[in-house]
């Protein structure tokens, strides 16, 4: 398949080609004899070679210009000035040419001025088609399907009053002037698409006039010269006579003519034209902040152009309130702060004066205001409360030099401004809180995470004791943690703790427990110094108001005792069977963290028991204790109590199961507001 | 919800707390033990109406015991619900912190100092 760029060039070659055996005709004619018929063709040869240049050139046009990548108004237009130059030029030049030959030998000149039409003529047919593809352009400018079917039908009319060439028909004949008359009145029809004027700005408009006048200019020089030749020198073809140049012709005057009155006519309205222009591009800008992370400054700065630059304002500036703090961030537009206080002063004057709303300038006005300032400089002002999310956050002063200056298309162009500014500012707002909250939630998955990881897989057992532990965390992460250590053969230290506060601080300090946990019971302390150093080793992890409730026990297997103290915990609950009674280990202790000097030491209390086969040892964190129903009521020490009580000579997994479905129909939910843990030790 | 609110009464300064005390509210707290700890020798915090204390509340109470120790400053709770007194008792504030029950009993220990 040829590219469009060689299907043009073979194009223009042959239309060229074309017209050179016309003018070689043309000679060989007057050279034969003064006749039209030659070589025993008839006359029609001529006509038929005439139509072919014009087709060819017609196609070229459409081709190189029609289909072509310029849509650039100015550029089309350029293109047949152009043209028109070269092709008057090029006339102008025969004309020159003309003048001289008139001292040349007779047939010579007979020869020469044939050969000088036919150069005009071919100009002229270039001109004429590369107008005529260029005007189509402009009036397609805007499309629709009428217009385009309409187009067509044209097209193909004038295509087709070609045919006419063949005839004998002269101006002023009937038929011809019929034809000619049906393709002017659609050419007016046509003319009248002229939307292309509206999207040039003032300078373009001025460019194109200039344009477009010289082009008028060039059409009527051909004009003049063509029918002048004509008439003239008797040629072969009379172009002057022809249905399809003459319909051209008109067309392109008629387009030319209506253009240029058109553009003449929107230079006053061009400005506004233009300012709607901008507007849609601020407005595009202001919307667009949303998408890229530009910050509220920068909003409030397109806003405060925006509005300036649509109504023209001398003077305007922009108020915000920042957070609730008493300072405000004022966007200024050629006024000083000084100015601003007088201007201010001088609206409230006129709101008092009117005895209007008596509020400062900063008032729950939902909405603008126009104000008649007395002020030297600025004669009105339009002010417009800003609002985001319902809470109104600013406000927007614009000035003018003149009284009255705002009309309502202002107004309201400036109102959408504010609006789509708000809309902006509202969705950066919430991006950043859903950005925080997904900071958040990762935070909180990550204490979750760590909170999982450090409460035991296995817990350490013996055929001496059974033990199971169930914990559940809350949605927020919370600090319960319990753990095991083998101290030797027959010892195991056991530690259940609760780290104050919730989320990832108390997750962390919870390792800390661990750790701690983990290395202090390696060196087999004995309860007090264990609680002793545990207690100066977390303090210096924890932070300044947090603490750490725990109960550490040390199991003896040998001596079947059990050695432990509280600090801060809630108190162990134990269940004896040979007395067959269930009871709070009601021992003293401070929570770790709370004195983190030596002055702890003091308030450890240790405890001494012996255990017998069947006892059951429970420890749990506040989070059973302290669970509400729907009433708010608790779930209580009471109740545990009475559950240990009632099934303490199942095994521990139902013990556990029991309690924890208990819990769960007390809350009225499975998932619980704090964390709670448990752990049964049941001795064997 | 919490609700804090101050009086000053000759050279006592109290401290009303009423409603709950969690991890977000306890800030109110501290803001306000701060400040009375700053100009005042003898605080009183009235917890008559005070319902739940969480730990992060009896966090902010603990931060303030070594600071009324070095300033020799009077701290009374008074008026503490079973409920709440319990949780004081379970973590041995209570050994730490002056808790009385009612307000005379409260002011006439100040008194006698």
């Amino acid at each position: 398949m040829l590219s469009r760029n060689q299907i043009s060039k073979i194009l223009a070659s042959l239309g060229i080609i074309t017209w050179f055996l016309l003018v070689i005709l043309d000679t060989l004619s007057i050279y034969r004899g003064s006749t039209n018929i030659f070589f025993g063709f008839s006359g029609l040869l001529p006509r038929a070679i005439f139509i072919v240049i014009f087709l060819f050139a017609f196609s070229f046009y459409r081709l190189e210009i029609g289909k072509g990548d310029i849509s650039n108004i100015n550029d089309l237009i350029w293109k047949v000035f152009v043209t028109g130059l070269i092709a008057t030029i090029g006339s102008l030049i025969t004309r020159y040419l003309l003048m001289i030959a008139q001292y040349k030998p007779a047939l010579l000149n007979k020869i020469l001025v044939h050969i000088i039409y036919d150069v005009n003529s071919g100009l002229l047919i270039i001109f004429l088609t590369s107008t005529y593809v260029v005007w189509k352009k402009l009036i397609l400018y805007q499309k629709s399907k009428n217009l385009i079917r309409f187009w067509n039908s044209y097209e193909i009319m004038l295509l087709l009053s070609l045919a006419l060439t063949f005839t004998d028909y002269h101006l002023f004949d009937t038929f011809f002037n019929l034809v000619l008359v049906v393709l002017l009145v659609f050419a007016i029809i046509l003319s009248v698409n002229l939307k292309w004027v509206a999207y040039l700005n003032f300078k373009q408009k001025w460019k194109s006039i200039l344009l477009i006048g010289l082009i008028i200019l060039y059409l009527w020089y051909y004009f003049i010269t063509i029918t002048d030749f004509s008439n003239r020198f008797n040629p072969s073809i009379n172009i002057a006579d022809n249905v399809t140049i003459l319909a051209t012709f008109a067309f392109a005057f008629l387009y030319a003519a209506f253009s240029i009155l058109v553009l003449l006519f929107n230079l006053p309205t061009s400005s506004v034209f233009e300012q709607k222009l901008e507007e849609v591009i601020n407005f595009q800008k202001l919307s667009q902040t949303t998408n890229t992370k530009q910050d509220e400054e920068q909003i409030y700065e397109i806003l405060l152009e925006s509005s300036v630059s649509a109504v023209l304002a001398s003077g305007a500036w922009l108020e915000i309130e920042q957070n609730g703090s008493f300072d405000k961030n004022v966007l200024y537009h050629r006024v000083s702060p000084g100015r601003k206080e007088k201007i201010e002063l001088n609206i409230k004057d006129h709101f008092r004066d009117k005895q209007i709303l008596p509020s400062p300038i900063k008032t729950i006005r939902k909405s603008q205001v126009t104000v008649d300032l007395k002020d030297e400089e600025f004669r009105s002002a339009l002010i417009l409360p800003l609002f985001v999310q319902g809470k109104q956050y600013g406000e927007l002063c614009l000035l003018k030099d003149l009284p009255d200056g705002f009309n309502k298309e202002m107004i309201e162009i400036i109102r959408s401004f504010v609006n789509q500014a708000s809309i902006s500012i509202e969705n950066y707002q919430l991006i950043q809180e859903a950005i925080e909250n997904e900071r958040y939630k990762e935070e909180l998955e990550i204490a979750k995470r760590v909170q999982r990881s450090l409460l035991p897989e296995l817990l350490e057992k013996n055929d001496d004791f059974e033990i199971i532990a169930f914990s559940k965390a809350a949605a927020e992460v919370g600090g319960d943690y319990y753990d095991t250590y083998r101290i030797d053969k027959n010892k195991i230290a056991l530690i259940i703790g609760d780290v104050s506060g919730k989320g990832t601080s108390a997750a962390f300090h919870m390792s800390q427990m661990k750790g701690i946990f983990q290395s202090l019971s390696q060196m087999d302390l004995g309860v007090k110094d264990f609680m002793i150093m545990a207690n100066k080793a977390i303090s210096n992890c924890l932070d300044k108001k947090s603490l750490i409730t725990a109960s550490y026990y040390i199991i003896d297997f040998a001596s079947k005792t059990i050695t432990f103290s509280r600090a801060g915990h809630c108190p162990t609950l134990y269940y004896d069977k040979q007395g067959q009674l269930v009871k709070f280990f009601e021992t003293n202790g401070l929570g770790f963290g709370i004195l983190r000097n030596d002055k702890f030491n003091e308030y450890v209390d240790v405890y001494n028991l012996k255990y017998s086969s069947g006892d059951i040892i429970f420890l749990y964190t506040d989070g059973i204790t302290e669970a509400k129903n729907k009433d708010g009521a608790e779930f209580g020490y009471e109740r545990i109590a009475k559950h240990l009580e009632k099934y303490a000579s199942k095994p521990l997994e139902e013990i556990k199961d029991r309690l924890v479905n208990k819990i769960y129909d007390f809350c009225g939910s499975q998932t619980p507001e704090d964390d709670f843990t448990l752990v049964l030790i049941k001795f064997i | 919800m919490i609700e804090i609110s101050n009086k000053q009464e000759d050279d006592i300064f109290y401290i009303v707390v009423k409603g709950d005390v969690d991890a977000s509210s306890s800030i109110h707290l501290d803001e306000s033990i701060n400040q009375a700890t700053q100009n005042h020798k003898k605080i009183l915090i009235d917890c008559r109406e005070l319902e739940y204390i969480s730990s992060a509340g009896l966090g902010v109470f603990m931060s303030y015991i070594n600071e009324l120790e070095d300033k020799n400053i009077r701290l009374i709770i008074y008026g503490l619900s079973e409920k709440v007194k319990h949780v004081f008792q379970i973590l041995g504030l209570d050994q730490l912190l002056t808790i009385k029950s009612t307000e005379e009993e409260a002011k006439s220990l100040l008194d006698g100092i």
